[in-house]
């Protein structure tokens, strides 16, 4: 098993293999982020602000005199683990909605497709900001919001997905067989679906990472005493005259996170086409 | 068989090789020389992956997929294609060599009117100015017998028929005057009444403009009767050649001999036929959109019925869109008929599914035309066939792989095929597992819909002729569903024949061969190539033009406005009348039993 | 089909066409405004709670209640608010104390130009990329490009407008960072303090319109329409511009129309970073400030200007279609 995925790792071209590295890069940080920080995350270590990096502190100090690198592999691990949970649960809620209607079809399909239509056509992140305004922002309302954000867009395509499937003679042959809705949703549909919906789940949390980063940037995100990747930039923003390790290497970490994760994603697409 | 002149067109040694991404780079064809003189039309033929269109597609120097071609010689006229660059191919392409495509459909451009497409031979290459070009067009219209020749090139595909498509197509061919035609299957997506057709108005068109042709096509009856040489091919190499009539008789290698006995399905004896009814289907109605008073909004059966016993084999033909494919899906409970009713056994079936017994659905299995898309990719073919043992019988574990075993022993596969998915399966494979799994039901009724037709010839024979062994020794009731009358009429102890939805024939084995059927089922007979060069000529031009409309009062005939023989004052006001002569039915005023004209007074 | 249709002008069957997706487009609008409205309405607490704050007595906030008409039923509420939308009235912003409408009158301008100069940027910029790219498909130039684009629309917008202000503004300074658009300014003070707002979300644009160009043209250049084509012997250039461009004319319209709505997101980084006087800062500060009228004033604006972007692809694709015309 571990065998054959690396190889199919090694068949990638270099853009793939190195978006691939990337996001386990990435998600290595964010799971034994606490074990690798050198410093306390809260912690004043410097007396310098915004000073550049040395060999005592990697990535140098943040307007406070605190240690960058371990406040962003702090802020790694929010972001990561928040896009995560939200990129999981916007595509397992939008393509269970997708597979329910693609099966039931007729009204019910009907409905549900218009009201996704209906979200779909607000933007994003004006959508996500109106659910803050509304809710609030803790961390667990924000994995929410993201989710609740992106489910349209996974229903469109899984939807999409699972209406073909649902038309071909295969789901025929199991209807006529007398199979239920379950048996042909799980058995027949689904596994069918799989390849395309890991990419788009791959390309949900790309578009999260960027959407909660967007947020906490402008401090409608993530909120103190806690602090993502994007609320880092934030924080450090008066650093930016001088060019400052603080607000550059916790942006150019979401770029190397998403930027990865999109490079893997197309590397897998490109192989599935051929 | 030495030429005095030199040939038009000379091909020696070709090679067409494909870099595959690897790096690596397999032979597609290998080892190909032939000679055409000038005039001539030569037939490549093969099955799938044989190489022909590849082969023809080098006479113009283009290779799809980037394919490497190389040859000692590709001499068209005075043109030595080999050494060609891109730059003079492009000259030559469409001026004096040209291409008429399988699919019109695809190959005209949606958004653009025909005609502006049809002269662009003419008008890329500075032949002619873009006024000239279109009365040439108009000129090959009228030629090529297409309606309203003035105006037609004014329309875009959409608003034109398949077989006006495909001569539309003719005329870009044909308007530069090119030395060779390169006809790719230029008939295999049309109905076989308007293949007919198609087939003349190209034999005529490539006789008067004096080019010489190269037709490919797998279909050897239809290669009969416009080619003078034939070359064989399988597997991108030649097999043999040799001119038409002298191929189809004395067929030198064993590859064409089982080409043209899969062409030709040997008649088969009637089952022994029992007097009870499995299956009986009475006056249904079905179709599409919301149902009002048992009519659908968008109705493709009317008032259908059939009448199955046990252990017999009933043939159901007709055009596409003629419904036959519909009717399977009601009988299955796929489609839930508007009207009528369906019945297993004498007992009364609900139209749906869900109002269906499992013991009910058990017993009717359906096989569907196109194997890709009837089994599930991602399983193996343990799963297909385990399914319904599980489902209907109850059989897992060890048993169920036992089974799996011998059923798949029964479609002639190794029993280590049952590890591998479905996709990874050729095309034959995979129809008999499809096969497998409904057989694994232990149905009392199969439904055949077209198993064959998306299959090559040979492949296609061996699994009609696998279906027609199993259903004998098992008893299994079947409905062959198909487009190819021959089948049918091999196959079946009954024939079935529907026209825009309805059944206009139904006749029993003994009454195939009765001098008079319904008129459309006579077109269909007729239509159908002979393996004989002299087929198509000994027609005559006497063919009706096929046009798609049905009258405007859906009562009366639908095959009125191509019928030869009717008979206006009552085929054009009364509905058919169902008549019945020596067990065949039929839904037609000119068949009954009091002659009414002297067409139907030949009859005892 | 059936009928030729050559005795009725074909413009009645197009007008119906537009007509109806004239209708759809309203509707979605219709029910965009439903969900805008319950989602800003589901407010924890109350906005009366809101404006008061933590120390109001329960009979001021009750007070202020009914002067904001909270207590009135939702359907109530929802139907005085769309009227008055509907009547250019968005309502009276309870924070900055303003009408909602003169609050955005000025800024919704600035948008417009922003926006307006990054559409026309952008689109030359991404059409000739996507073209290139798919008419070279496989080749070095379109593996490098689908890896540039495909980095940049993964890139945060902040990135990229940290790093064009450290090198623009401090580094080199050109621009300013700060993009303070005044009424009065000239066209080059515009430009210059536009200049790098535009850049940015240029950049973010052109590199997803460039993708979903390159997707819709190379679509169609399988196509097997265009092999006929060079079979004919059609020349390549005549083949993209007469063949291959009409049939994607649908496509890549959409493709734009979706990117630009992009702008509205990106617009709402964009415009805080520089300070930009537009409506997408102004909707953030509603956000901080909980400031609902302003906010489903900003957001109905955004799912309007979407939806005509949208409407407006789908209608020139319909008279670039012949099919969809007829």
């Amino acid at each position: 098993m571990i065998r054959s995925l690396a190889s199919r790792a090694a068949a990638l071209p270099l853009s793939g293999r190195i978006g691939l590295a990337l996001v386990l890069f990435w998600l290595v940080i964010a799971v034994f982020g606490p074990l690798i920080a050198p410093y306390p995350v809260g912690r004043f270590v410097d007396e310098e602000v915004f000073s550049p990096a040395t060999s005592q502190f990697w990535l140098g100090s943040d307007y406070l005199g605190r240690d960058v690198l371990s406040r962003l592999i702090w802020g790694a691990r929010y972001t990561v683990l928040l896009a995560l949970g939200a990129a999981v649960l916007a595509v397992f809620t939008g393509t269970s909605i997708a597979l329910f209607a693609a099966i039931r079809g007729g009204v019910v399909d009907e409905v549900i497709s218009r009201t996704m239509d209906t979200l779909i056509s607000i933007p994003s992140k004006i959508f996500s900001l109106v659910l803050v305004a509304a809710f609030g922002s803790s961390l667990s309302l924000l994995m929410l919001i993201a989710a609740f954000t992106y489910i349209p867009g996974n229903y469109r395509i899984a939807r999409a997905l699972a209406v073909n499937l649902v038309g071909m003679d295969f789901v025929s042959v199991a209807r006529a067989r007398g199979e239920g809705a379950i048996h042909i949703a799980w058995r027949e549909v689904l596994p069918n679906m799989i390849h395309p919906l890991m990419a788009d789940m791959g390309l949900r949390f790309v578009f999260i990472v960027l959407l909660l980063s967007g947020l906490s940037f402008l401090g409608l995100g993530v909120q103190p005493p806690h602090a993502d990747l994007g609320s880092l930039v934030r924080e450090n923003i008066s650093g930016l005259p001088q060019g400052a390790s603080a607000i550059l290497s916790p942006a150019i970490a979401i770029a190397t996170l998403t930027v990865g994760a999109n490079l893997f994603i197309d590397a897998l697409k490109g192989k599935g086409d051929s | 068989m030495s030429e005095p002149v030199s040939p038009a067109v000379e091909v020696a040694n070709l090679a067409i090789t494909l870099d595959l991404p690897d790096g690596s780079s397999r032979p597609i064809v290998e080892d190909v020389s032939f000679a055409i003189p000038k005039g001539e039309v030569r037939a490549l033929i093969g099955e799938s992956g044989s190489g022909k269109t590849t082969i023809a597609l080098a006479m113009m120097g283009y290779s799809r997929f980037g394919g490497t071609i190389s040859a000692d010689r590709i001499r068209v006229g005075d043109l030595q294609i080999q050494s060609m660059g891109e730059r003079e191919l492009r000259k030559v392409r469409g001026s004096r060599i040209a291409y008429i495509a399988q699919s019109a459909a695809t190959a005209f451009n949606p958004s653009r009117t025909i005609i502006s497409q049809v002269i662009e031979p003419l008008t890329v290459h500075g032949l002619a100015t873009g006024e000239q070009a279109r009365e040439k067009a108009i000129g090959l219209f009228r030629a090529l017998a297409l309606p309203s020749p003035e105006t037609i090139g004014d329309r875009y595909i959409h608003q034109v028929s398949g077989g006006q498509l495909q001569r539309l197509m003719a005329a870009m061919a044909l308007i530069s005057d090119p030395e060779l035609i390169i006809l790719d299957e230029p008939t295999t997506a049309l109905d076989v009444t308007t293949q007919v057709e198609v087939l003349n108005t190209f034999k005529s068109a490539i006789a008067a403009s004096g080019a010489t042709a190269i037709y490919v096509s797998h279909d050897l009856a239809v290669v009969a009767q416009v080619a003078d040489r034939i070359v064989v091919l399988k597997n991108g190499r030649m097999v043999e050649q040799g001119d038409a009539a002298s191929l189809l008789q004395r067929p030198q290698s064993d590859y064409t001999r089982s080409l043209l006995a899969a062409a030709r399905p040997v008649e088969r004896g009637a089952a022994e036929e029992q007097a009870q009814s499995v299956l009986a289907v009475e006056g249904v109605h079905a179709g599409y959109g919301k149902v009002r008073d048992g009519l659908a909004t968008i109705p493709v059966l009317s008032d259908v019925s059939l009448r199955l016993s046990a252990g017999s084999s009933l043939g159901v033909i007709g055009e596409s869109g003629s419904g036959k494919s519909t009717l399977a899906r009601v009988i299955a409970g796929l489609l839930p008929a508007s009207n009528g009713s369906v019945r297993l056994n004498g007992e009364l079936l609900s139209p749906g599914i869900d109002g269906r017994s499992k013991e009910q659905l058990r017993q009717i299995q359906l096989v569907f035309q196109n194997a890709d898309t009837a089994l599930n990719p991602v399983q193996t073919v343990r799963d297909a066939i385990a399914r319904p043992l599980a489902f209907y019988h109850g059989i897992k574990g060890a048993a169920a792989d036992a089974r799996v075993s011998e059923l798949l022993e029964i479609i002639q596969l190794q029993p280590a095929v049952a590890a591998r998915r479905t996709a990874e399966l050729s095309g034959g494979q995979k129809q008999r597992v499809n096969l497998a799994r409904a057989l694994a039901a232990e149905p009392t009724v199969l439904l055949c819909d077209e198993v064959t037709s998306a299959l090559d010839t040979v492949v296609g024979a061996a699994i009609l002729d696998l279906i027609d062994d199993l259903r004998r020794r098992m008893g299994i009731a079947t409905v062959f569903i198909s487009h190819d009358i021959s089948t049918v009429r091999a196959f079946c102890d009954e024939m079935l024949v529907l026209y825009s939805g309805r059944a206009v024939e139904t006749c029993p084995k003994p009454a195939f061969s009765a001098p008079l059927h319904h008129p459309y089922t006579e077109l269909l007979v007729d239509s159908v190539p002979e393996l004989d060069p002299e087929w198509l000529a000994s027609l005559g031009g006497q063919h009706v033009p096929s046009l798609p409309e049905t009258p405007a009062d859906k009562s009366l005939c639908a095959f009125l406005p191509r019928c030869p023989v009717a008979v206006a004052g009552t085929c054009d006001v009364l509905p058919p009348p169902l008549v019945t002569v020596d067990g065949q039915r039929m839904l037609c005023h000119q068949r009954g039993e009091v002659p009414k004209n002297e067409d139907a007074g030949a009859q005892p | 089909m059936a009928v030729q249709g050559e005795n009725r002008p074909a413009w009645i069957g197009l007008t119906r066409v537009v007509i109806q997706r004239v209708l759809s487009a309203l509707l979605t609008l219709f029910l965009v405004s439903i969900v805008i409205f319950i989602a800003a309405s589901l407010l924890p607490g109350d906005a009366a709670q809101e404006v008061l704050g933590q120390s109001a007595t329960p009979q001021q906030v009750a007070a202020l209640r009914h002067e904001m008409g909270l207590d009135q039923p939702a359907i109530t509420r929802y139907v005085d608010w769309l009227v008055a939308m509907l009547s250019g009235d968005p309502g009276r912003s309870y924070i900055a104390d303003m009408e909602v409408s003169d609050l955005i009158g000025e800024r919704l301008r600035n948008s417009l130009t922003l926006a307006g100069v990054t559409a026309l940027v952008s689109s030359v910029l991404a059409l000739t990329i996507g073209i290139v790219s798919a008419i070279n498909r496989g080749s070095k130039l379109d593996r490098t490009l689908n890896v540039v684009t495909l980095s940049l629309v993964a890139v945060p917008e902040f990135l990229i407008a940290t790093i064009f202000v450290l090198i623009f503004s401090v580094k080199l300074v050109w621009l300013p960072s700060i993009a303070m658009v005044s009424p009065d300014a000239s066209w080059g003070d515009m430009l210059r303090s536009m200049a790098l707002p535009v850049l940015c979300l240029t950049f973010v644009v052109t590199a997803q319109m460039a993708r979903l160009t390159r997707a819709a043209v190379a679509d169609q250049l399988d196509r097997p329409y265009v092999e006929m084509a060079r079979l004919k012997g059609v020349p390549f250039r005549r083949i993209i511009l007469f063949h291959v461009l009409p049939n994607a004319a649908g496509p890549v319209l959409n493709a734009m129309a979706l990117s630009l709505s992009y702008l509205m997101g990106g617009a709402i980084i964009i415009e805080t970073i520089f300070s930009f006087p537009g409506l997408a800062s102004l909707m953030v500060n509603a956000v901080t400030s909980r400031d609902m009228p302003l906010l489903q004033s900003c957001a109905m604006i955004f799912c309007t200007a979407y939806l005509v972007l949208i409407l407006i692809a789908d209608v020139v694709a319909i008279l670039a279609n012949p099919r969809l015309r007829s």
